[in-house]
C-alpha cells in the first residue's frame, strides 16, 4: 500500500511506457483508421476532398478549394498570399501583414494593386468605374484558398462580366443567385458565393464570343 | 454590429452553457467510476490496468502522481521527435515528394515538446512537413493524451478538495484512461464524423493534381493536399490543442468548410473546459461552486468577445481611405477582411479568435496578425490571463481554481481571518506552490519577448516591421502563446529558426510543467487538511462578491503584469492607426 510520502517508482516506470504503446495504438492507429473506413463508406466525395471532375474525366479542381482566375472574363476572386504562386493548395497560407504594413496598404500596395486592376479591367470593358470596392475583393483570406467572395463582390464584378459574355446583367444576376449559399438554417455564418462554380457556368451556358474554348 | 451577428453569438454561448451540466455530470461520473459506461467496460477497464501494472484502488500520494505525469509526457515528447525525425524513412510517407520544408533537430524539439505540453504552437506548416504517419502517430496521439494529462491534474485536485485527511489524490493512470477512453475519444468520433459529412477529408490517398479553369494566369496546374484529417481535427479541437493538419489551420477550407463546421468546431473548444466547472462542483459536493467558477470565466470572455467583434467590424481605418467598402450589409459581412474567410465573415472569426485564446486551444480561423490593433490585443490579453478563462481542458480550471485560492487568501487578509476554501485551510505552503503557478507565466513571458527582440536571431524573422510596434507585438504574442501554452500565433513572426524553435520550446515546457507540479504539490497538502465546518466567518464562495472578487484577482494578478508590454504593442499601433 501506499506510504504518505514516499515515491511508488512501480507505478510510474512501467505503467508509462505500456499506456503510451497502448494509447498510441488505440488513438493514433484505430481510431484514425475506424474515421477513415466509415467515410470512404459513407461520404466518399467529401472524405477524398470534393473534388470536381471536368469533361474529360480529368480533376479540374476541388469544390471546396478556390482557384486564381486572372482573365477579366471570369469572375475574380481573393487575393491569395501562397507561395511561390497564388492559390497553391499544397502550401495554404494569409498574407499575415499587419494593418499598417505599407506593403498591404501604402500607395504601392497589394490592395491599391489590385483596386489599379480591377478599375482597369472595368475599364476595357467600357464599364463604371466609380462604384465603392467591396472589402473582400481587395483583401488575401487567411487560407489563400478561400473559394468565395460575397455577394457584394459578385455584384460589382456583374457590369464587366455582362458586357465580355455578351449577356444582360439580370440573367447574370440569376445565375449568381444559383451559386450563393446563404446562412445555414438561416442564421451560422455569411451569404457567400462559390467562384470557381460560379465560373464553370459562365463557361458552360455564355462561352466568350470572341475565343473560342482550346 | 448587425443583429443577426449578435444572435450568432447568443446561440453559440447559449448552447455552451445549457452543455455544461449534462456533460459535466458525465464527466463526474465517468471519474467516480458510477457512469453506465464504467459498468459496461469495467471489466475491459480492469484488464487494460493489469496490463499497464496497475489496478484501479492502487491509489498514489501527490509525488508519485506527479512523477507519472512527467515521466509519461518526456516519454511522449520523445516518441514525437523521434517520429518526425525518421519519418521520410518510415511507412505512410505518401505526397513526400510535396514536403519542402526540412524537418531539423530544432524544429522537431519544438514539435514535440509543443504537442507534449498541450499548446500545439506549430512553427512548421503542415501539409508542407509533416508525413501522414507523423501527424497520426506523433500529433493526434499527443492531442488526445496531452488533454487526457490536464485532466487529471485537475481530478487530482479535484479530489484534494473533496476528501478529508486523506493521504492520495487517486490514480494517474486510471484518470488519464478513463479520460481518453469515455470522455475524448467517443466526442471525437462523433465530431470527426460530421466534419466529414461536411466536406473535411478523411483519406490516405496522396495530393492531387488538378488542371485549374483558368490557366491564363501564371498557374496551369493545382496540388491539392489532402491527408487523414478529420480525425485529428476533432480532438484538436475537443482536447484544446489546436495544431492544424494544414498550415493554414481552421481556415483551410478542407479542415472548416462550412458554417456548420465553424460552429460546431468553436463550441468543441469551450465545450470540454466549461463542462469541467461543474463536474467540479458535482464532485465538491456543491454544485453552485462550479456555477460561479463558470460564471466568472463567462463574464470575462463576454466582454472580451465583445470587443474583438466590434473591433473587426469597425474595419481598417487604412482601408477606408483607400476608398474600399468596409460597411456590413446583407451582402457582404464588411469589416476588416484581412486575413478571413468569406464563410466566416467578421463574426465568426473574431468569436473563434476569442474562444482559441481564451481556452488554451490556439487554433486560428482567420489570421490573428492581420486584425486591427485592439483586435488583436484582445487575444493576446486572454492568453496573458494565464489560460483561466475556460481554459486548457483541466489545466484552465486547476488554473482558475488557483486563482480561487490566491482570492480567499486576499479576502481573508482583508477582514484578518485564516482564509478556507470549501472548507479547507490555506495556509503558508499552499500559497506559495499558488505564488509559483501566477508568477511563472509573466516572467517566462516578458523576459523571453525582452531576450528576443534585443538578440539578433529574435531580430531577424519579425517579418511586419513598419511600423515597429507590430513586430513588437508578433514576438509579445508568441512567447505569450508558448508561455501560457496556446499555441495560435501572430504568424508573420518567422518562427521555424532555431532561435524560436528553442526558445518558444522552453517556454512551453516550463509553462506547462512548472505549474501543473505546484498544481500537484498544493493537492498533496490539500488533501490531508480536514474541512472546517462553515460558520458566520466563512466567506462564501459561490456568491456574486466572490464571483466579482475572483473577477478581479484575475484581472490585476492575472493580467497587469502585462500592460506595460501591451502599451508598447498594440496600444501604440492603435494610436498610429486612428491617427493617419
Amino acid at each position: 500500500m501506499t506510504t504518505p510520502s514516499r515515491i511508488e517508482w512501480r507505478q510510474v516506470l512501467v505503467p508509462s511506457a505500456v499506456s503510451l504503446i497502448f494509447f498510441t495504438v488505440i488513438t493514433g492507429l484505430l481510431y484514425p483508421a475506424l474515421i477513415t473506413g466509415i467515410a470512404q463508406m459513407v461520404f466518399p466525395h467529401q472524405a477524398n476532398g470534393s473534388l470536381l471532375i471536368g469533361e474529360q474525366g480529368t480533376v479540374v479542381g476541388s469544390d471546396l478549394i478556390g482557384q486564381q482566375f486572372s482573365d477579366p472574363a471570369y469572375f475574380w476572386g481573393r487575393l491569395s498570399a501562397t507561395s511561390p504562386t497564388p492559390y497553391n493548395a499544397a502550401a495554404s497560407s494569409g498574407s499575415n501583414y499587419g494593418p499598417l504594413n505599407p506593403v498591404l496598404i501604402g500607395p504601392e500596395g497589394i490592395i491599391q494593386g489590385r483596386i489599379t486592376a480591377l478599375h482597369a479591367a472595368d475599364a476595357a470593358a467600357g464599364v463604371d468605374t466609380t462604384q465603392p470596392i467591396p472589402v473582400d475583393l481587395v483583401t488575401a483570406s487567411a487560407s489563400g484558398l478561400d473559394p468565395h467572395i460575397s455577394p457584394a463582390a459578385a455584384q460589382y464584378q456583374v457590369a464587366r462580366i455582362a458586357v465580355l459574355r455578351d449577356v444582360d446583367t439580370v440573367t447574370l444576376q440569376k445565375l449568381i443567385d444559383q451559386y450563393t449559399e446563404g446562412r445555414t438554417l438561416g442564421v451560422l455564418g455569411e451569404p457567400r458565393v462559390n467562384v470557381l462554380g460560379l465560373n464553370r457556368a459562365l463557361d458552360e451556358q455564355f462561352p466568350r464570343p470572341s475565343s473560342p474554348k482550346p | 454590429m448587425t443583429g443577426i451577428g449578435i444572435l450568432q453569438l447568443v446561440i453559440y454561448m447559449a448552447v455552451l452553457i445549457l452543455l455544461a451540466r449534462p456533460l459535466g455530470t458525465y464527466i463526474a461520473n465517468v471519474y467516480e467510476g458510477k457512469s453506465a459506461v464504467n459498468r459496461f467496460f469495467g471489466p475491459m477497464e480492469r484488464m487494460i490496468y493489469r496490463v499497464f501494472g496497475t489496478r484501479e484502488d492502487i491509489e498514489m500520494n501527490w509525488k508519485t502522481y506527479a512523477l507519472a505525469f512527467m515521466v509519461f509526457n518526456v516519454l511522449g515528447l520523445l516518441v514525437v521527435f523521434a517520429l518526425q525525425r525518421a519519418q521520410t524513412s518510415l511507412p505512410l510517407n505518401q505526397g513526400i515528394q510535396f514536403l519542402t520544408t526540412t524537418m531539423t533537430p530544432d524544429s522537431a524539439f519544438n514539435t514535440a515538446t509543443s504537442f507534449a505540453t498541450n499548446t500545439n504552437w506549430q512553427g512548421y506548416g503542415g501539409e508542407m512537413t509533416m508525413t501522414y504517419l507523423t501527424q497520426m502517430l506523433g500529433l493526434t496521439v499527443q492531442n488526445f493524451v496531452s488533454a487526457a494529462c490536464g485532466m487529471a491534474v485537475l481530478v487530482a485536485l479535484i479530489r484534494s478538495l473533496a476528501r478529508r485527511t486523506a493521504q492520495t489524490i487517486g490514480n494517474f493512470w486510471v484518470d488519464i484512461t478513463r479520460s481518453t477512453l469515455y470522455i475524448l475519444l467517443p466526442l471525437s468520433i462523433l465530431l470527426a464524423l460530421i466534419l466529414v459529412s461536411q466536406g473535411v477529408v478523411q483519406t490516405f490517398n496522396t495530393y492531387t493534381t488538378a488542371q485549374i479553369v483558368d490557366p491564363t494566369g501564371i498557374v496551369t496546374e493545382q496540388t491539392i493536399a489532402v491527408g487523414p484529417a478529420a480525425s485529428q481535427i476533432a480532438i484538436k479541437q475537443l482536447g484544446t490543442n489546436g495544431g492544424g493538419f494544414f498550415n493554414a489551420n481552421s481556415a483551410h477550407p478542407f479542415e472548416n468548410p462550412t458554417p456548420l463546421t465553424n460552429f460546431v468546431q468553436s463550441l468543441s473548444i469551450l465545450l470540454i473546459p466549461a463542462a469541467l466547472c461543474y463536474t467540479f462542483g458535482k464532485m465538491v459536493g456543491d454544485t453552485r461552486q462550479g456555477w460561479a467558477v463558470l460564471a466568472a470565466m463567462t463574464v470575462i470572455f463576454v466582454a472580451l468577445l465583445a470587443g474583438v467583434c466590434l473591433a473587426e467590424q469597425a474595419g481598417n481605418p487604412a482601408i477606408e481611405r483607400l476608398g474600399i467598402d468596409q460597411t456590413a450589409s446583407a451582402l457582404q459581412s464588411g469589416g476588416n477582411m484581412e486575413g478571413k474567410e468569406v464563410r466566416n465573415g467578421i463574426v465568426y472569426s473574431a468569436l473563434w479568435a476569442a474562444a482559441t485564446t481564451a481556452a488554451s486551444n490556439g487554433s486560428v480561423n482567420s489570421m490573428h496578425d492581420s486584425y486591427t490593433p485592439l483586435g488583436g490585443l484582445v487575444p493576446m490579453l486572454l492568453m496573458q490571463f494565464g489560460e483561466v478563462i475556460y481554459g486548457g481542458v483541466g489545466s484552465g480550471l486547476y488554473g482558475m481554481l488557483i486563482f480561487a485560492i490566491i482570492a480567499v487568501f486576499i479576502a481573508g487578509l482583508m477582514v484578518g481571518r485564516t482564509p478556507e476554501y470549501l472548507g479547507k485551510k490555506i495556509e503558508a505552503y499552499e500559497m506559495k506552490m499558488a505564488s509559483l503557478v501566477i508568477l511563472i507565466p509573466p516572467v517566462v513571458v516578458l523576459v523571453g519577448t525582452a531576450a528576443a527582440i534585443v538578440s539578433a536571431g529574435g531580430l531577424a524573422t519579425i517579418w511586419n516591421t513598419t511600423p515597429a510596434a507590430h513586430g513588437f507585438s508578433e514576438v509579445l504574442y508568441a512567447f505569450s502563446s508558448a508561455g501560457n501554452n496556446n499555441g495560435s500565433a501572430f504568424a508573420g513572426l518567422g518562427a521555424n529558426t532555431p532561435f524560436y524553435n528553442t526558445a518558444l520550446g522552453f517556454a512551453m515546457f516550463f509553462a506547462r510543467y512548472w505549474l501543473a507540479i505546484p498544481t500537484l504539490a498544493i493537492a498533496g497538502s490539500l488533501v490531508g487538511k480536514k474541512i472546517v465546518p462553515t460558520s458566520e466567518g466563512t466567506l462564501p464562495t459561490h456568491t456574486t462578491l466572490f464571483i466579482a472578487m475572483l473577477i478581479g484577482v484575475v484581472i490585476i494578478i492575472g493580467a497587469l503584469a502585462f500592460f506595460p508590454a501591451l502599451a508598447l504593442g498594440p496600444i501604440v499601433e492603435h494610436f498610429a492607426t486612428i491617427g493617419g
